[in-house]
C-alpha cells in the first residue's frame, strides 16, 4: 500500500511538472495582458529541439537549453505578429500551435523510436533513501525542482517587486502605462519570450524526462491544459500548483487504472484529463466575480500607441 | 527604421491584395525552408502545389478534399465574425461521423434510399450537439469556448477510438480498428460514376452561398456583423448575444458534423480511428484565408486541400515527411494575419534624423 | 518649491505642428508660460489643446516645432524626460490602474527606486499639506472620480514639478470640489510651480488664470488676460461666431399626462466597478424636458442602460412608457412602444465605427423605420433613412455609405441624435448630449431636443454640464451614488443648490429633499 502511494505521488509530481512549467509561463504572459494560445506549439517545438540536441550531442543539458531557445524563438514569432503587427491574439496563437506541430513533426521525422539520454534523477545520499518521503520529495530530476523554484520566484516577483507591479500595471491598462512612459510593447515582448522559454522547458521535460522518446504530437493537448490552468488558478501563481497536481494525478490515474486491468475501456480513461479540464473550467468560470476580480483587464486586447 | 502609420481608413486594395501577398510570402519562405533542408526549393514547391493537379483525376481529388474544408470553413467564418472562437471543429466533425455512421451501422440491411438522408441528418445533429454543448457551457457557466471546444475534440476522438476498437468493431475485420463497411444504401450518392466525387462536393459551395446570403442580406446576418465589431452596440440595438452564440455554435458545429458524416459515407465507407487528418485546424486557416467571407472560403478551401494533396505528393515523389503540410499551413496563417496590418496602416521606411542639440 | 533663479519665461514653444491621418491637429502653434503663472489654454473640443500638451509631456512626438525650457532648447521624447525637466501632468482621462492601490499607482509614476522609499508616508504628508485627502491603501476602482484626480495631483507633486499641466480638471468635480482645487492650485503657483490649465469653461478661467492662450482648429487665435474680457467675448474668440443660445421654449403646462414613469427602479450594475441604481422614482410628462445632473460615475450609464433595456429591470412595473409596463423588455421591444435612446459613448455603443452610416441608421432604426421585410434588409429604404438624417441634421459627410469613423465627433453625434429623433419617439433619453462636441453641433442638438419636446415627447437629458441642463431642462434632478433626488423646477434652482446635491451622499439628499418638502 505504501509502495502504491509512493508511486502515485512520484508519478503525479512528474506528470504535473510540464503543466506547471508551461502554465507558469503563460500566467506571466497573461498578467501583462497578452493571450498566447500557442503553448502547445511551443511545447512541441521545445520537445523536439531538446530531444534532437540531446540525441546528437549526448548532453541532456544542451538539450534543455535548446528547448528553451526553441520555445523562446516561437514566442518571439508570436510577439512579432500579434504585438508589432497587431494581429488578433487568439488567431495568432492558433497559428503558432499549427506551426509548432508541423515544425516539430518535420524535424522529428528522423527521430521517431530512437532513445535519447534521459535527465538523471536526483540522488542525495540519506535524504533520498528515507522511506516514502525520500523518493517523493528528494528523488526527482532537476527540472522538477526548477519548476518549483521558478513558480516561487514568479509569485514573489509579481506580488512584491516593482518589476511585478509594472507587469500588473501593463496588464491592467496599457494606455495608462503608456501615458506614464512605460514601454508597453517591449515589456510584453519580454513576458511573451519568458512564457515561450518555460513552454520550451516543459517540452524538454516531456521528451527528456517524462517519456524519454519522441513521438509526433506527444504533448497531447497538455499545452491547452496549461492555458486552462491559468484560468483555473484565477491568475494567482500558487494556485497553479494545486491545479497542476490535480491534473497530474488525473493523468496518472488514467494510466494506472488501465494497468490494473479494470474493466473500463482504456480509450475512455484516456479522455479523463480532458473531461476533467472541462469540468474544472466550468466550476471556476461560473464564479464570475472571482474571474472579474483577478482577470487582467487588457487580456487579449490589441495595443497601438498613438504618437 | 520601418514605421507603421495608421491610414485612418481601410484600404480596398489591400483587402484583396493582402491574402495574395501572404501566399507569395508563404511560397517564398517554404522554398527557403526546403533549401535549408537541402532540397531544390523550386522543384519542391512545384511538387507541392502543381504536381497533384497534373495527376489523373487530380481536380476530382482536390474537390473531394476541399468539400469538408469548405463546409467547416463556412461555419467558422460565421462564428469568428461574432467573436465565437470555436476551434474544436475536429470534435464536431468526429461526433457527426459517429452519429451518422452509427445510424448506417444500425440499419445495415435498409433497402431504401431513405436511409441516407437520415444519416446526413444524424451527422448534422451530432455536430450540433457538440457545438451546442460548448455554447451552453459558455452562456450558462461563462466557460471559455476556445478551451472547451478543443477539449471536446480530444474527448470525441477518444470516444471514436473506444467505439471503433470496442463495441462497433467489425467482427470480421481481423481485429483491425475499424467498423464494418457501410451498406450501399448508406453511402453518399456519387456525382460522377465510379469516382470519389460525392454529393458533398455539390453541397459545399451551395452552403457557402446560402450562408453568404444570410450574412449579407438578412437581419440575422447583420446581427452577426455588429456583434463581432461592437458588443455594446449589439446590446444597444437589442440583439441578444446569447442567441447569436447559440446560432454560431449550432451552425458551425452542424456544418462540421455534416462534413464528418459525408467524409465517412463518401470517401471512407466505414469508421476508423483516424477520420480527420487535422481538418479542424486547417478549417481555421481556410476561414481566415477566405477573409471570414463564405464565398472567399471556397477558393481558400480548394487551396488548403491542395496542401494536403501536395504533402502526399511530396512524400511519394521526394521522400519528404508529409508534416510539411503543417508547416506550410502554419506559415500561411502567420503571414495572413501579419499582412492584415496593411489594411489599416501603411509601412514606411523612415530615416532616423539626429536631433540638433 | 524650486530654488532656481527666475529669469525669462519657464516654457516657450514655437511652430508646434502635428499631423494625424486626415487631421492637422496642431498647425504652427506657439505658447509661452511665465514662472509662477496660472496660464489657461482655451479652446473648443477638437481645437488641438490636448495634442499640444501631450507634446509638452512627451506622449506625442511633434512633426515640427521648437521647445525652450528655462532658456534651453530641449526635445521631450518621453514622459520620463518631461518629468526629469520638472513637468507633471494630470490627464483628462485619468491614467490610473483600476486594480492597483493608491500607493502602487503613485509608485508607478516615480522613475527611480530612491524616489519610492517611504512613499506611503510621503503620500500622507503631501495629501494633508495640500488639502488632498487620500487613503494610500485603497484600490482605485473603489474611489470616486474626485479622489482619483487627487491621486494624479499627489503623484505630480511628489516630483516637485516646475510646471503642472491640468487637462480639463473640473469636468469631473462638484462645484465645491472645484473651489477646493482652486485653493490648492493658487497655493502651488505662489510656491513657484507654474500651472498650465486646459479648459473650455470660461468662468473658471476668468476666476483662476492670469493669462490665456486661445486655440481654434489647431491654430493660435489669441493671447490675452482673461480677467479683462467678458465670458461672451472669450467664447466668441474661441468659436469664431456669435454666441447664440437656443431660443427658449414656452413653459409646459403642469397637467400633461406622464409619458415616462419610473417606480422604484433598482438595477445591479453589469460593470465590474459600476454604480447600481437604487429605488429611482420619477415621472416626465409629454412636452417636458427633465435634466439629470451629476458627476461622472454616479450611475448615469446604468440609468440609460436601465431605461433603454440593455439591463432589464426585474419588475415590469418599474418602467412605464406611455402607461405600458416595460421594465422586463429589451431594447427592441421598448423601441416598438416608441422609446428611443442615445447613449453617451458614440464609438462602439451608439454606433459601430467600422460600419457605414446606412448600417448605423439601420442599427437602431430597423424596427420603427420598418427596414426589414421577411428577415431581409431593405437596402433602399435604409439608404433613404440615412440620407434623410444626413440632410435634416446637416451632417457633414460624403453620404450614407461613408464609414461612421470618418465623421468628426460633433457630426457623428448629430447623426446619432437625428437617428433617434426621426423615429418619432414618445420618450427620448439622451446621456451627455454634447460631450466632446463643437459649439455649432451642440447648438443644433439642443435645438433638435427642444423641438422634439415642443412636439409632445417626454425627454430626459443626463449631463455633467450644468450649463447645458440649465439651458434645456424644465425640471432638474441630481443623480448621486445611484440615487436620484426629487426634481426641482429649473427657475427655482441655482448652480449652488444643484451642486450641493451632486456632492452629497444619499443621506444628505434625503435630508435636503426633506427640507424641500417641509
Amino acid at each position: 500500500m505504501t509502495e502504491l502511494a509512493v508511486a502515485f505521488l512520484v508519478s503525479t509530481v512528474a506528470a504535473a511538472t510540464p503543466l506547471l512549467l508551461a502554465a507558469t509561463g503563460e500566467l506571466v504572459v497573461e498578467k501583462v495582458g497578452v493571450l498566447n494560445l500557442g503553448v502547445e506549439g511551443m511545447m512541441l517545438a521545445g520537445a523536439i529541439a531538446g530531444f534532437a540536441t540531446a540525441n546528437e550531442t549526448g548532453v541532456t543539458t544542451l538539450g534543455v537549453l535548446a528547448a528553451l531557445l526553441a520555445g523562446t524563438a516561437l514566442a518571439l514569432l508570436f510577439a512579432l505578429v500579434s504585438l508589432t503587427l497587431q494581429a488578433n491574439q487568439t488567431a495568432t496563437g492558433l497559428a503558432l500551435t499549427i506551426f509548432g506541430r508541423g515544425f516539430s513533426a518535420l524535424l522529428g521525422a528522423g527521430y521517431v523510436g530512437i532513445p535519447a539520454p534521459t535527465l538523471p534523477k536526483l540522488h542525495i545520499p540519506f535524504l533520498t533513501d528515507i522511506p516514502v518521503l525520500g523518493p517523493v520529495v528528494f528523488g526527482h530530476d532537476i527540472l522538477v525542482y526548477l519548476s518549483f523554484a521558478i513558480l516561487g520566484v514568479v509569485a514573489w516577483c509579481i506580488r512584491s517587486t516593482h518589476l511585478g507591479l509594472i507587469l500588473r500595471a501593463v496588464g491592467d491598462s496599457h494606455d495608462a502605462a503608456h501615458a506614464l512612459g512605460y514601454a508597453v510593447v517591449p515589456i510584453r515582448y519580454g513576458a511573451v519570450a519568458f512564457g515561450g522559454a518555460l513552454a520550451g522547458l516543459a517540452g524538454a521535460y516531456m521528451s527528456l524526462a517524462y517519456t524519454p522518446l519522441w513521438a509526433q504530437d506527444m504533448t497531447a493537448g497538455r499545452g491547452w491544459v496549461a492555458v486552462a490552468l491559468v484560468t483555473f488558478a484565477a491568475w494567482r501563481p500558487l494556485w497553479l500548483l494545486i491545479g497542476a497536481w490535480f491534473f497530474g494525478a488525473l493523468m496518472y490515474l488514467s494510466l494506472y487504472v488501465q494497468a490494473l486491468g479494470v474493466a473500463v475501456p482504456s480509450a475512455l480513461l484516456s479522455a479523463l484529463p480532458y473531461i476533467g479540464t472541462v469540468v474544472v473550467l466550468v466550476l471556476i468560470s461560473r464564479d464570475r466575480r472571482l474571474i472579474r476580480l483577478h482577470r487582467p483587464a487588457m487580456l487579449g486586447r490589441p495595443f497601438q500607441a498613438r504618437a | 527604421m520601418l514605421k507603421i502609420e495608421a491610414r485612418g481608413y481601410e484600404s480596398k486594395f489591400w483587402r484583396y491584395a493582402a491574402p495574395i501577398l501572404a501566399l507569395v510570402l508563404t511560397g517564398a519562405t517554404s522554398g527557403l525552408i526546403f533549401a535549408a533542408m537541402g532540397r531544390p526549393p523550386g522543384l519542391t514547391v512545384y511538387t507541392f502545389l502543381v504536381t497533384p493537379l497534373l495527376q489523373q483525376d487530380g481536380f476530382q481529388a482536390l474537390a473531394v478534399k476541399a468539400a469538408p474544408l469548405i463546409m467547416m470553413g463556412v461555419g467558422l467564418s460565421l462564428a469568428y465574425r461574432a467573436n465565437v472562437w470555436n476551434i474544436g471543429t475536429d470534435g464536431q466533425f468526429t461526433l457527426g461521423a459517429i452519429c451518422g455512421g452509427g445510424i448506417a451501422l444500425a440499419f445495415p440491411d435498409a433497402p431504401s434510399r431513405a436511409l441516407f438522408p437520415a444519416i446526413v441528418a444524424g451527422g448534422f445533429i451530432g455536430g450540433m450537439i457538440n457545438g451546442g454543448l460548448v455554447a451552453w457551457l459558455r452562456i450558462r457557466f461563462n466557460a471559455n469556448e476556445i478551451l472547451t471546444s478543443l477539449m471536446f475534440a480530444y474527448i470525441c476522438q477518444y470516444l471514436l477510438v473506444y467505439l471503433v476498437t470496442g463495441p462497433w468493431r467489425d467482427p470480421e475485420g481481423f481485429g483491425f480498428p475499424q467498423t464494418a463497411l457501410f451498406s450501399d444504401t448508406a453511402l453518399a450518392p456519387r456525382l460522377i460514376e465510379d469516382s470519389n466525387v460525392h454529393i458533398g462536393v455539390l453541397l459545399a459551395p451551395l452552403i457557402a452561398i446560402a450562408v453568404w446570403v444570410m450574412l449579407e442580406k438578412s437581419l440575422l446576418g447583420f446581427q452577426f456583423r455588429v456583434l463581432g465589431q461592437a458588443t455594446r452596440a449589439a446590446r444597444f440595438a437589442g440583439f441578444s448575444e446569447n442567441r447569436l452564440v447559440w446560432v454560431a455554435m449550432l451552425i458551425s458545429g452542424g456544418l462540421a458534423g455534416l462534413a464528418g458524416v459525408l467524409e465517412a459515407t463518401g470517401t471512407l465507407g466505414q469508421l476508423t480511428t483516424t477520420l480527420s487528418p487535422g481538418y479542424g485546424f486547417t478549417a481555421i486557416i481556410v476561414a481566415f484565408l477566405g477573409r471570414l467571407n463564405p464565398i472567399g472560403v471556397i477558393p481558400a478551401g480548394l487551396l488548403l486541400a491542395l496542401t494536403y494533396l501536395g504533402g502526399d505528393a511530396a512524400q511519394i515523389n521526394l521522400g519528404l515527411p508529409n508534416a510539411v503540410t503543417g508547416i506550410f499551413q502554419g506559415i500561411l496563417l502567420f503571414y495572413l494575419l501579419g499582412c492584415d496590418i496593411l489594411l489599416l496602416n501603411r509601412i514606411r521606411w523612415v530615416l532616423n534624423k539626429p536631433k540638433a542639440a | 518649491m524650486n530654488e532656481s533663479t527666475p529669469s525669462g519665461p519657464l516654457l516657450t514653444m514655437t511652430g508646434m505642428t502635428k499631423q494625424y491621418p486626415g487631421c492637422l491637429a496642431n498647425d504652427h502653434v506657439s505658447l509661452t508660460v511665465e514662472r509662477n503663472q496660472i496660464h489657461a489654454l482655451l479652446g473648443e473640443n477638437g481645437a488641438g489643446k490636448s495634442t499640444l500638451v501631450k507634446m509638452i509631456y512627451g506622449v506625442v512626438k511633434p512633426d515640427a516645432g521648437e521647445i525652450v525650457w528655462e532658456g534651453q532648447q530641449v526635445s521631450i521624447p518621453t514622459p520620463g524626460a518631461a518629468q526629469r525637466l520638472g513637468i507633471g501632468m494630470v490627464f483628462q482621462h485619468f491614467s490610473l490602474f483600476e486594480a492597483l492601490t493608491v500607493t502602487e499607482n503613485i509608485a508607478l509614476g516615480l522613475a527611480t527606486a530612491k524616489e519610492r522609499v517611504g512613499l506611503r508616508g510621503r503620500i500622507l504628508q503631501i495629501s494633508t499639506e495640500y488639502g488632498l485627502p487620500l487613503d494610500p491603501d485603497r484600490v482605485v476602482h473603489d474611489l470616486s472620480v474626485g479622489e482619483r484626480q487627487r491621486i494624479e495631483i499627489v503623484r505630480c507633486l511628489l516630483q516637485n514639478p516646475k510646471l503642472l499641466i491640468m487637462d480639463e480638471p473640473t469636468s469631473v468635480l462638484t462645484p465645491s470640489e472645484v473651489q477646493k482645487l482652486f485653493v490648492t492650485l493658487r497655493r502651488l503657483a505662489s510656491e513657484g510651480c507654474s500651472i498650465l490649465y486646459i479648459s473650455h469653461k470660461l468662468e473658471e478661467v476668468r476666476a483662476l488664470c492670469s493669462a490665456a492662450t486661445i486655440m481654434r482648429l489647431g491654430r493660435n487665435v489669441a493671447r490675452c488676460a482673461p480677467a479683462g474680457k467678458t465670458v461672451k467675448q472669450l467664447a466668441e474668440i474661441m468659436i469664431n461666431m456669435d454666441l447664440r443660445l437656443p431660443t427658449p421654449r414656452p413653459l409646459v403646462s403642469g397637467n400633461a399626462p406622464a409619458r415616462l414613469v419610473l417606480d422604484r427602479l433598482t438595477i445591479r450594475s453589469h460593470n465590474q466597478f459600476g454604480t447600481s441604481l437604487k429605488d429611482i422614482s420619477l415621472s416626465i410628462a409629454g412636452g417636458e424636458i427633465l435634466g439629470i445632473a451629476g458627476i461622472a460615475g454616479n450611475g448615469q450609464s446604468e440609468l440609460i442602460d436601465g431605461l433603454s433595456g440593455e439591463i432589464p429591470a426585474g419588475k415590469p412595473e418599474s418602467v412605464l412608457i406611455d402607461g405600458v409596463a416595460a421594465g422586463h423588455m429589451g431594447p427592441a421591444e421598448r423601441r416598438r412602444i416608441r422609446g428611443c435612446f442615445v447613449p453617451e459613448e458614440r464609438n462602439g455603443h451608439g454606433a459601430v465605427t467600422t460600419m457605414s452610416l446606412a448600417d448605423n441608421a439601420f442599427l437602431s432604426g430597423y424596427l420603427r423605420g420598418a427596414l426589414v421585410r421577411f428577415g431581409v434588409i431593405d437596402k433602399k429604404r435604409t439608404l433613404a433613412f440615412a440620407d434623410d438624417i444626413i440632410k435634416r441634421f446637416d451632417v457633414r459627410t460624403t453620404g450614407p455609405r461613408a464609414e461612421a469613423r470618418s465623421l468628426s465627433g460633433g457630426n457623428l453625434q448629430k447623426f446619432l441624435v437625428g437617428r433617434e429623433v426621426l423615429q418619432d419617439p414618445g420618450v427620448l433619453v439622451i446621456n451627455q448630449p454634447t460631450w466632446g462636441v463643437d459649439a455649432g453641433a451642440a447648438l443644433a442638438i439642443h435645438e433638435a431636443i427642444m423641438a422634439l419636446a415642443q412636439g409632445g415627447a417626454a425627454v430626459m437629458i443626463i449631463s455633467q454640464d450644468l450649463d447645458e441642463i440649465f439651458v434645456l431642462a424644465d425640471r432638474i434632478a441630481v443623480i448621486a451614488g445611484g440615487r436620484v433626488s426629487e426634481p426641482v423646477a429649473t427657475r427655482s434652482a441655482t448652480v449652488e443648490s444643484i451642486g450641493r446635491l451632486m456632492g452629497g451622499t444619499s443621506e444628505d439628499m434625503v435630508a435636503d429633499s426633506a427640507v424641500a418638502h417641509a
